[in-house]
């Protein structure tokens, strides 16, 4: 009977092969969840507990109607994200170009890497917030500065890891593009993007994760334009704070789902390695 | 004993008419170190004919893979000069293809993009179907067909070193360099592999250099067996003529006594006369 393949057996079949991996994080979180909201009922902490996000109406409407538009500023979560993701989306392309030209130059060129790697190391210990006032100052207008926010905290990851890449091409690699006499777009696009990819990608999780915690810094600078970054300082302004406690949550679960489809993509283009 | 088939190394002459295709001529390297300058090899005068496959055999740390870089080029000797057809060598080419010691093939390749690859970054201007047709050819001349387009990750370690043959030989070179080929591989595979690559130098007719640590392997493999004093300064110590009919079965080859004198003498150089004593390279 155990054999028969009915929808309840796979069901249980497939709840026994995942309680494993379903079940801690499940309770890790609940238990989180209700330190957090116990806390806050006892007055522990003047912070709204995780309940309140339902008992608060401003924050109970944002969650159910996060397609709404009413014009101007006033629209729903959904609306802000996209805003917040394109500006990402920007910054984190010019950063993965710019990273991955720059990162393969300096893997390749031992002067270059010494000329310039301890300014690298010392730039990216910079803040993104410490980058606003630089990036207005640079730009004088609020798009291209918050653009660059992003851009300029998230390529290091991407430039450090490719460069890393490239100089660690196994020498027996470049034997052989040697001994083939390869010319220098062969041994690029066929021995040295291949071989420094697993590098690259690993690069650009870390990037994709720094660009979307920039946006809050990259959003200060641009009061008045739609972003989920915004939406936390208006509410910030406002004293909202289960609301600033949504945007934290809602910016948490986008910066997970960006991650996981990294890795899913990385997966996917280079398996294996 | 065996002084029939052994032969000084030094101002070896060539018979008059053939030019060598691989002539060594005082060729010495030396390497600087914290300690001061440290000489690997000294003094080496040698010649390969064209067709003729040579075996090195020598303890680790006497240079052998120092000499086979300088004919790969991805050495540069001190002094002297390594000529093939008569022009020095100054760099890495196609003319001198190597299988190298970790096998060095693409791992996000299938094994029959790794052959393609060899032939179309040194043909590039031959016809697509041609370049496939050679790749395809090697790849079953290695008994490959079936695994052609499996990923490099996905084959065993004799296969690997097939795709690095098929590879090496696709692109057709003057010579062709193995550097311990054979090394990793468990005993079956190693003989299977042996065969093989005997079988196709057999009809390829190209010129092998190959470095070794097995004394079978170069008796059964090998025209001559050159090998090495032990560094520092290293040099040819003696070279032995093995001149077993052709095409060779380990079977005959065992049955033979020129096979055991052989053997003794060449396992009397490595571990009697230069086991770890430097006197007996006086000359």
């Amino acid at each position: 009977m155990a054999t028969t393949p009915n929808s309840s057996s796979t069901l249980s079949l497939w709840w026994k092969r995942n309680r494993q991996s379903i079940l801690p994080p499940l309770l890790g979180t609940l238990g989180f969840l209700l330190f957090w909201q116990l806390s806050s009922s006892l007055g522990l902490t003047k912070l709204t507990g995780p309940l309140s996000l339902w008992t608060d109406e401003r924050t109970r409407e944002l969650l159910l109607y996060p397609f709404y538009d009413r014009g101007g500023l006033d629209k729903g979560l959904f609306h802000h994200s996209m805003s917040s993701l394109g500006r990402v989306a920007i910054g984190y392309t010019l950063a993965a170009i710019v990273g991955i030209g720059v990162g393969i130059a300096v893997g390749l060129n031992k002067s270059l890497d010494r000329a310039f790697d301890p300014l690298f190391q010392f730039l990216r210990m910079v803040a993104p917030l410490a980058w606003v006032p630089i990036a207005l100052v640079l730009f004088q207008r609020n798009q291209p500065a918050a653009i660059f926010v992003i851009f300029i905290t998230s390529i290091w990851p991407i430039l450090i890891n490719t460069a890393e890449g490239v100089r660690q091409i196994p020498q027996d690699y470049r034997n052989v593009a040697l001994v083939l006499q390869m010319s220098s777009g062969r041994f690029f696009s066929k021995v040295l993007i291949p071989s420094a990819l697993p590098y690259i990608f690993t690069g650009l999780r870390i990037s994709i994760g720094l660009a979307w915690l920039a946006i809050i810094a990259a959003e200060i600078v641009m009061p008045g334009t739609p972003g989920i970054g915004f939406f936390i300082w208006d509410a910030n302004q406002n004293g909202y704070v289960s609301e600033i406690v949504l945007g934290v949550i809602w910016i948490g679960a986008i910066g997970l789902i960006l991650d996981r489809f990294m890795a899913w993509l990385q997966k996917r283009i280079s398996p294996g390695q | 004993m065996t002084a029939s088939v052994l032969q000084q190394p030094s101002g070896l002459p060539t018979p008059a008419g053939t030019a060598p295709l691989l002539r060594f001529e005082q060729l010495g390297k030396v390497y600087p170190t914290p300690a001061g300058p440290y000489p690997v090899l000294e003094n080496i005068n040698f010649e390969v004919n064209q067709g003729e496959f040579v075996c090195v055999i020598g303890h680790s740390g006497c240079g052998k893979s120092t000499l086979l870089n300088m004919v790969s080029g991805f050495a540069t000797p001190t002094s002297g000069q390594v000529l093939l057809n008569g022009k020095p060598i100054e760099k890495p080419g196609p003319d001198r293809m190597v299988v190298f010691q970790g096998y060095a093939l693409l791992p996000w390749m299938s094994a029959y993009e790794n052959v393609y690859l060899g032939i179309d970054s040194v043909k590039p201007n031959l016809p697509e179907h041609e370049k496939r047709e050679i790749a395809m050819e090697h790849l079953e001349m290695v008994g490959l067909t079936a695994a052609a387009e499996k990923k490099i990750t996905q084959i065993s370690g004799g296969m690997k070193q097939r795709v690095a043959i098929a590879r090496a030989l696709a692109i057709r070179p003057d010579v062709l360099i193995l550097d311990e080929p054979f090394g990793a591989l468990d005993a079956i595979t190693k003989e299977e592999l042996q065969e093989e690559l005997l079988k196709i130098w057999n009809t390829q007719k190209c010129t092998v250099l190959m470095i070794t640590h097995d004394i079978d392997e170069a008796l059964f493999l090998a025209d001559r067996l050159v090998m090495m004093t032990n560094g520092p300064a290293a040099g040819i110590g003696e070279i032995l003529t093995i001149d077993f009919p052709r095409p060779r079965s380990r079977e005959d080859i065992m049955e033979d006594p020129r096979y055991y004198e052989l053997r003794n003498s060449a396992l009397d150089f490595l571990y009697n006369r230069f086991a770890h004593d430097e006197d007996e390279k006086a000359d």
